[in-house]
Formats: structure tokens, sequence, C-alpha cells
């Protein structure tokens, strides 16, 4: 047995271990060896705070009543943690870009940065959380009141209130102390994190303890267990599917929406990466927690005289069997369990009620009476409204507890608390995951949801004549048999938390979703709604200024207010030298401020930081043209890029035809070049021989006969010259489109006739054979006869000049198509090589370096341009078999054509 | 607003890891469906008592779910890596971890 003295001691020790790790752990810390302080393992131990005194002495009684049905408050939780790909990664990322400091702070940031949600979601988390904090302070006095009343000297507990008070002052201080170290709620309280670290395994080291007792001290192995469960009054159990389901969803809910959960799991999260882990290592938490519950009450059951209390079977099972020091280590588990529950959400709650009440109110005194901008100590101003808040939140509990008597089951004030924070999941849910949700919707939801939750379960949870009289509970108000607490509408007979987790949700969710369909968004609810459903998306987030306006000394000394000059002063100069800026001052760009914004709401929350900045850049709230402004930007972007994609496609088209042209030019300089040699040479050899024959002419004494002749040669070669030079002036007039056309109506049979007949002068000595269709060549054609005359016959003597074939054959087919004359000239040669093809129409080209026929290389140039100049083409037929050249030309001469040879 | 769009197909890789995901989406529901299958057979309300068989079937499958839990969680965090590696290397990369 334990003396209650030692008991107390131990208590005392325990509590000193405590403030000792805590405070080792924040000097690590502020040596900035953070290291396993922030490890996975810890952040999972650090979510075991759901597990309350509730679950450590509760559960048990809560199994003796209702049998198997205490598991659904696990499995619930288990439920979301292995699903956290689902809800917890996009909270905890949420969380942790929008520097979110509470639940309330997540729910007011999402719809518009709105206090009044912020002051609503407060509302309702200490409302729901005072009973449950009581109730820990209830476990905590009833334990003591279990050794106390075994002491042999029969002293009894000095009084259970004066406990109660003195572990809610205790509490209080340790709160305080570790809790409100720094503002900065994304700083993250690491000794308390450590604290309840180390006091999530004491509980659980102190419940397996107790179990592995129970079952092979008691019971004796698992097949006695068995058999003990199927002979006590657990063995009587009946499931209701209405409630198994129901209280599965609801802690479900809970451990999303109670606001030390979201504390730990959210706020303090320090690596989303932790949360894969906690996903399967906080159940199995749960599961070693609740492992050992059955048995343990079922043995209670069964060896306990009857009337014992099953809340407490955890500590009277090992007293009972003269087990002190398993008693006294439960009872640290139990002990553990309640404090590290208070500590945490006494922290929550603090830091909603600092952020949405007590600073908003100070803002708008201090904005009243001084009419100027609050800045100043801000940051002393909320620490103090985080420690009076603290010892507020505690000493509701206790009044709460001192009131109520510690009288009701354990188990019920945990369910009623659950399904308070349980409103808060439509708003959570729809805004993460509904950019539709506005927060007028939320609004409405939260507060319906809160009255139905208050009147059908919070209020008759006093008890009969309580809060809520009797004729009220069993008429209704005025009378109204559908308003009864637990019969709204009429429907009877349900369980009461089933009847308030139906009509309550329901009504909030329906309440939350028709509010947000009806109702129009603000501009910044809208941009927030962007920021948190699509937090995975963009890495850029949305601005929350349009236009700076602040200057940046005002806003510095507003930020040393809040975050204390030193860290002020650093965000201001990292901000500056990333601007490019010497010196504290940045210039205040919408970016900067947005961060600014941000850092602050870190410390006091998004509605307050918003309402801060806003003093200073006033009229420069972002409006709804600046919402659209920053979506067509977005869209102009992404134009441009199209756009650009589009132009490198057009450039790069246009480098190829570039290439090619250089390609082309290039040729013809070189062709150039070789013409010049050629036309030098072509005019120097009869040059040369007429300089030659004209000295011998120049001898007096040559024979008449020899001077006729020479005379003959010089006039030959000057012919020669002339036509070279006919021809090269014919080009040009051609190329400048300023030949004389004498357009004439003829047959295209009697113009083919004639270019074969002129042409076969050409090279006279080859047989050539033609092949000829007469009927389709009566074609009439309307252009200059006589130049297509010209083009004919070039084409027929080059043929029979270049021919390279044994029997030279040229077929000559005419037809119309369309509204042009297509004549082939197509002969059984080798044909002209692909490479030269490109350049046989070009001035001065030949294929060959023989100047068989005399000409200088310009006939099918000028072809082409006479071509050009009657609306006509002439083109290389290639795989014909041979030289194959199409000429075209259209039936009746274009417009222009016909006008320039009117005028000329 | 349209959104550039990431590749059609995945290598098998991330394939596996996009399925993985898949699964990490339904074992909620796979959880619900064990969680709830004594409704249908009510423990206690067989003439032979039977809460205990209810009690150990209920702790098998929370058993079976931690363990598909640890085995997802791995691949989850090398996906979680994948795509952090892809959205700083490729700004139009991260869309393609959409599906």
């Amino acid at each position: 047995m334990v003396p209650f003295n030692i008991l107390v001691a131990v208590c005392l020790v325990y509590v000193g271990f405590l403030f000792l790790i805590a405070f080792a752990a924040e000097r690590r810390a502020a040596r900035g060896r953070v290291g396993w302080l922030r490890s996975p393992l810890v952040y999972t131990l650090s979510l075991s705070i759901y597990c309350t005194a509730w679950t450590f002495y509760g559960a048990v009684g809560y199994a003796a009543r209702s049998g198997l049905e205490f598991l659904t408050i696990y499995l619930g939780p288990t439920l979301v943690m292995v699903g956290w790909w689902l809800v917890l990664r996009k909270l905890v990322r949420i969380g942790r870009r929008q520097r979110v400091t509470s639940i309330a702070d997540l729910i007011s940031s999402r719809f518009g940065k709105s206090n009044l949600l912020g002051v609503l979601v407060t509302v309702i988390c200490v409302v729901a959380a005072t009973p449950y904090i009581a109730l820990q302070l209830q476990s905590v006095t009833l334990s003591f009141g279990v050794f106390a009343s075994d002491a042999p000297e029969g002293w009894a507990l000095p009084n259970q209130s004066a406990t109660a008070l003195w572990v809610a002052a205790g509490l209080a201080l340790f709160t305080i102390l570790f809790g409100t170290r720094n503002l900065d709620a994304n700083e993250r309280h690491h000794g308390v994190v450590i604290a309840i670290a180390v006091e999530a395994v004491v509980k659980l080291v102190a419940l397996v303890a107790v179990g592995i007792f129970v079952v092979w001290g008691i019971a004796g192995g698992w097949q006695g267990v068995v058999e003990t469960i199927n002979s006590s009054a657990i063995a009587e159990w009946q499931l209701q599917p209405g409630r198994w389901i129901g209280l599965t969803c609801v802690s479900a809910a809970a451990i999303l929406t109670l606001p030390r959960m979201f504390q730990v799991m959210v706020v303090e999260n320090a690596d989303e990466r932790h949360l894969a882990t906690a996903s399967w290592a906080f159940p199995l938490y749960l599961l070693l927690m609740s492992v050992f519950v059955v048995p343990i009450a079922a043995v209670g059951l069964t060896t306990l005289p009857a009337g014992s209390n099953p809340d407490l079977f955890v500590l009277t099972l090992p007293l009972a069997q003269g087990q002190g020091q398993l008693a006294m280590l439960a009872f640290l588990g139990g002990f553990s369990s309640a404090t590290s529950m208070v500590i945490v959400a006494s922290i929550a709650l603090a830091t909603m009620v600092s952020n949405h009440i007590v600073v908003p109110l100070w803002l708008s005194i201090r904005q009243r009476t001084a009419k100027g901008r609050a800045t100043g100590d801000v940051r002393g101003m909320v620490l103090m409204a985080r420690r009076l808040s603290i010892g507020g939140v505690l000493a509701l509990g206790y009044s709460y507890y001192h009131l109520s008597g510690g009288s009701a089951a354990l188990a019920s004030i945990g369910l009623i608390a659950f399904l308070g924070a349980a409103q808060i999941l439509p708003a959570m849910l729809g805004g993460i995951f509904w950019r539709g949700a506005t927060g007028a919707g939320a609004a409405m939801g939260l507060i319906v949801g809160f009255i139905v939750w208050i009147y059908t379960l919070y209020l008759p949870s006093f008890g009969e004549d309580g809060l809520i009289s009797h004729d009220l509970m069993q008429l209704g108000p005025w009378g109204i048999a559908w308003l009864r607490p637990h019969a709204l509408f009429g429907i009877e007979g349900l369980d009461p938390v089933l009847h308030t987790l139906f009509w309550s949700l329901s009504l909030n969710a329906i309440s939350f979703v028709c509010g947000s369909l009806f109702t129009f968004p603000s501009p910044i609810e809208r941009m927030q709604g962007v920021a948190f459903v699509n937090v995975f998306d963009t890495d850029a987030d949305t601005r929350g200024w349009s236009r700076g306006g602040a200057e940046a000394e005002d806003l510095l000394i507003m930020a040393q207010g809040i975050l204390g000059a030193d860290e002020a002063q650093a965000f201001f100069q990292a901000e500056a030298e990333a601007q490019g800026k010497a010196g504290l001052l940045p210039d205040t760009t919408p970016e900067f401020i947005d961060r600014l914004e941000r850092r602050l709401a870190g410390a006091v929350g998004a509605a307050t930081a918003h309402a801060m900045i806003a003093q200073f850049a006033e009229g420069a709230v972002v409006s709804a043209q600046d919402l659209m402004a920053v979506a067509s930007e977005a869209q102009q972007i992404m134009e441009y890029s199209i756009q650009l994609e589009a132009k490198s496609e057009e450039l790069a088209r246009t480098a190829r035809q570039l290439q090619e042209a250089n390609d082309k030019l290039r040729d013809l300089s070189v062709q150039k070049d070789a013409f010049l040699s050629q036309i030098s040479h072509e005019l120097r050899t009869p040059m040369t021989s007429i300089r030659a024959f004209s000295e011998i002419l120049m001898d007096p004494e040559l024979p008449p006969g020899m001077q006729q002749k020479y005379a003959e040669i010089i006039h030959d070669e000057t012919i020669r010259l002339t036509r070279l030079l006919d021809d090269l002036l014919d080009l040009s007039v051609l190329e400048n489109r300023k030949v004389q056309l004498n357009i004439k109506v003829a047959n295209l049979h009697d113009l083919i006739e004639k270019a074969v007949r002129a042409a076969s002068s050409t090279q006279p000595q080859r047989s050539f054979t033609l092949h000829r269709d007469p009927p389709a060549e009566h074609i009439p054609v309307i252009t200059d006869t006589d130049r297509l005359l010209q083009v004919f016959i070039n084409l027929i003597s080059n043929a029979r000049k270049y021919c390279d074939a044994e029997r030279p054959e040229l077929t000559i087919s005419a037809r119309k198509r369309g509204g042009r004359i297509i004549v082939d000239f197509i002969d059984n040669g080798s044909g002209i090589p692909k490479e030269a093809r490109r350049l046989i129409f070009e001035k001065f080209s030949r294929l060959t370096d023989n100047n068989q026929a005399g000409g200088a290389g310009l006939g099918l140039a000028i072809c082409r341009e006479i071509m050009a100049n009657l609306g006509g083409s002439i083109t290389y037929l290639p795989g014909q078999g041979g030289a194959a050249f199409r000429v075209s030309l259209p039936v009746r001469p274009p417009k222009e054509i016909i006008e320039r040879a009117k005028t000329s | 607003m349209k959104r550039p769009r990431g590749p059609l197909f995945l290598a098998r890789r991330s394939y596996r890891l996009r399925r993985m995901m898949d699964a990490a989406r339904m074992l909620p529901a796979v959880g619900m469906f064990l969680f709830f299958l004594p409704i249908l057979w009510r423990p206690a309300d067989t003439p032979q008592p039977d809460t205990a068989r209810g009690w150990i079937f209920l702790f098998m499958a929370w058993a079976v779910l931690i363990a598909l839990a640890l085995v997802l969680a791995r691949f989850l965090v090398r996906a979680e890596e994948e795509e952090a590696r892809l959205s700083s290397g490729d700004p139009l990369a991260t869309d393609q971890m959409r599906d």
C-alpha cells in the first residue's frame, strides 16, 4: 500500500522531472540543435494527447458499461490517420503554407480572414473544451481519492475541490512557462512537445503494465481472459449499429477538429513526412492503448465488489491485488494523460482567445481612443493576453468541475465535447476542398450546428433541472413538442448523442452549403479559397495586396511591436536584400506586404495580421478588379507562351527558307563568276579573230580573194557578237517587264509547226524523231505569238542540241487543263541531273562546257522571262525519262498583261 | 483557365507510385468495411456469447490496417520526394502528378 504522502511526493518529483525535460528541450532548441526533438517518433507521441484521462480511466468504465463500443472512439481516428493522403496531408500543407496558428485561424483565414468566424470557432471550442478540461481535473482528483480512501490512517483527502485547484494552478504555471515563450505559433513549443511525448510513453507503459498484470497475473493468460469476457456482464452487450457507425464518425471528425489535436497535428508539425510515419504509428499507439481495456474491464467486473466505480478499475485492480507500485505507475499514467491534454488544450484555446478575441478588441479600443494607428508593444500585450487566456481557460475548467460537482460519468462528457468540436468539420472540409464555400455559409453552418448542439446535448447534460427544466425537456419550450431537446421535429426514441449527431451535423452542413450557394464571396475570400483548395497546384501564392502604399518604416515599427525588434529587423533586412537594396527598409511591394502579413499571421493569426496591415495599406486592399487582373495576367502569360511557341516555329520555317535562299545565292554567285569568265571568253574569241583578220586586211598586198574571205570572217564574228549582245539586251528588257507585247490570236498547232520547222536548222545533220498528236494541238491561244514561238523554238533546238540518245526522239504534247494551256517537250536523253535543275533557268548557266551551238547560256533564262511576261510559266518536269519541260500559259492573258500590251 | 498538360502516359515507376496514392486514398474505405463488419453479425446477439470473438476480430482488422498503412507510407514518402524533385526541376512537371 502506498502512503498518501509518498504518492504526493512521487507526483511532485514527476512534475519536476517534466519541468526539467521541457527546460532542457527549450535550451537545446535555443542553441539550434533541434535534431531528435523534431523526429517522426516525437510527432507521433505528441499526437497521443488524443488519449486523455478519458481513455486511461474512462475507456475501461465505458467498456464495463457498453462493451466494445468504446473502440469506436479509437477506430474513427485510425480511419483518418490511415487516410492521411486524403485530408491530413492537405491540412498540414495549408497550415504550413499559411502559417496557421489554430483551427479558428484556419477557418478565419480560409474565409477571407474574417474575424467573425474566428470568434465563432473560438467560442465553440472553448464551450466544448471546458467540461473536457473539468473532466481531466476530476479524474486526477478521483485518482488521488482512491489512494486517500485506502490510507490506513483513515485520513481523508483534505478537500477534493482543493486538490483540483492545486492541479489546475500547477498546470497553468507549466503551460504559461513553456507555452508562451515565443509568440510565433509556428516556432513551436519544443519544451511542451517533449514533455507530452514523455507523458505519452508513461501512459502507454502504465496501461500496458496494468493490462499485462491483469491478463497474466489475475486472469491466467488469454484463454482465461476470453472466458472471463464471455462470462462477464460485457458479454451481454448489444451492438447498436446506429451508435457504432455514428460514434466512429464523430471520433473521426473530432481528431480533425479538436483544438488540441489541430495544435499538435498541424501547428506543431515540423515536417510533412512525419505524417507518413504517424499514419501507421499513431493507430498502432491507439491499438496498444486499447488492447487491454476489455480484459481490465472484464476482470474488474468479475473480481471487484459490485458497485465499485468501473472508471477507476485501472487503479483499483492493482490496489486490490496489493500491487502498490503498479498502482503508482497507473496513477502516473492517468496523471500524464490528464495533464498533457490540459496543457495542449489550454495552449490551443489561449492562442485562439488571444488572437481572435483579445487582440482585435484591444486594437479597436486603441483605434477608437488614440485615433491613431495601433503599433507599440503589441508583442507584450499578446503574450500577456495569452497568459491570461491560459489562466482563464483553466479557471473555466475548474469552475465547471466545481459547479457540476464532478458527478457525471466520464465518457458522456467526452462524447459531448467531441460532438461540439465536430461542428467545425463541414466548414473545414468545405474550406479545403470546395472553392465555392463562402464565409457567410460557414458562419451560418457553424451557428446553426452550435445552437442545435448546445440545445439538444450540452445544456441537458447538466442533468435534470440543471440548466434546462424538467418541463422543458418533457414538453418542449412553450409546450411545442417539436422543439423538445431530445426529440426535435417530433422524432422520438433516438439515443440523445445520435439524435444530436444527426440533427446538428445535417442542419449545419445544409446551412453551410445553402449559405455558400446563395452568397457571393469577397475578393479576399476567393483568393484564399484558391490558395487553400489548390494548395498542391500553385507554387506561386495569390497576392492579397494589389498596391504597396504603406511606408516601410511604419511597417517596421509595427512588426517590431509584434515579432520583437531583432526578429522584425532580420526579416526586413532579408527582404531588402532580396530586392537588392541595402539597409533595413525594402520597397513595399505587394509581394513584400504579403509575406510580412503571413509572417505576422504566424504570431497573431490571419485576421489580426490582415487588420494590422490594413491600417497602413489603407485603400490598397485587393478589389474584384485586381482579382480579375491577377487572373488575366496569368492568362496573358500563358497566351504569350503559346504565341512564343508559334513564333519560334515560324522562325524555324523562315530560317529554313533563308538557308535555301542563301544556298541559291551562293550558287548564283559562283555561276556569275563563271559567267563573267565565260562572257569575257565569248567576247574575247570573236574580238581576237576580228583584230587578227583586220590586221591582215591592213596589208595592202593581200590578194582580193583572201581579202573577201577575211572580211566575211570578220562579218560573221560581229554577227555573233551582236547576237550575244541582243540576247543580253532582250533578257534585261524582259526582266524589267518592259517588253513590248503584241497580243494576237493563233492556233497552237500552227505555232508548234512553225517552231519545229525553224528549229530544224539547228544541228541539221541529226535525224530526229518527233512524236506529236496534231488533233490535240488545235487550241486557240491569245498571247504574244512571236514570243511564245521563240520559247518553243528554243526548247526544240535545245533538245536537238543536247539530247544525247543514240536515236533522239522528242515528244510534244499539248492540252488544255482548267484555264491553262499546257505544252510538254519531252526527249529521251539522259535528262538534267537533279542538282542542276535549280539552275538551268538562271542566266548563263550551261550544263556542259562545250559551246556547241554558240549560245551563251541565256536561252532558258529568256524563256522563263518570256513566260513570266505572258502570265505563264516554264518548269522542268522530272521523272519523264529524259529532259522534259512544261510550258503552261493561260488561255486568255491576265488583265494586266492586256493593259501593258495596250499602253505599249 | 486551361492548364498546360503533362504527359498522357507515365513511366512504369511513376505509374506504380501513382497507383499507390490511389490505394492510400482507398485505405479508409477498407478500414470502414472491416470496422463496420461486426454490425452484420452483431456480437452477443448469438445464443452463445461471443463478445470475445468480436473483440479479437476487431483487433486483428486493426492490425491489418496498420500494416497496410505502414507499407503504403513507405511508398508515399518516396512519391512525395519524387514530386518535390519534379517540381523543383521543371515547373510543368508538377502537373503530371495529377494523374
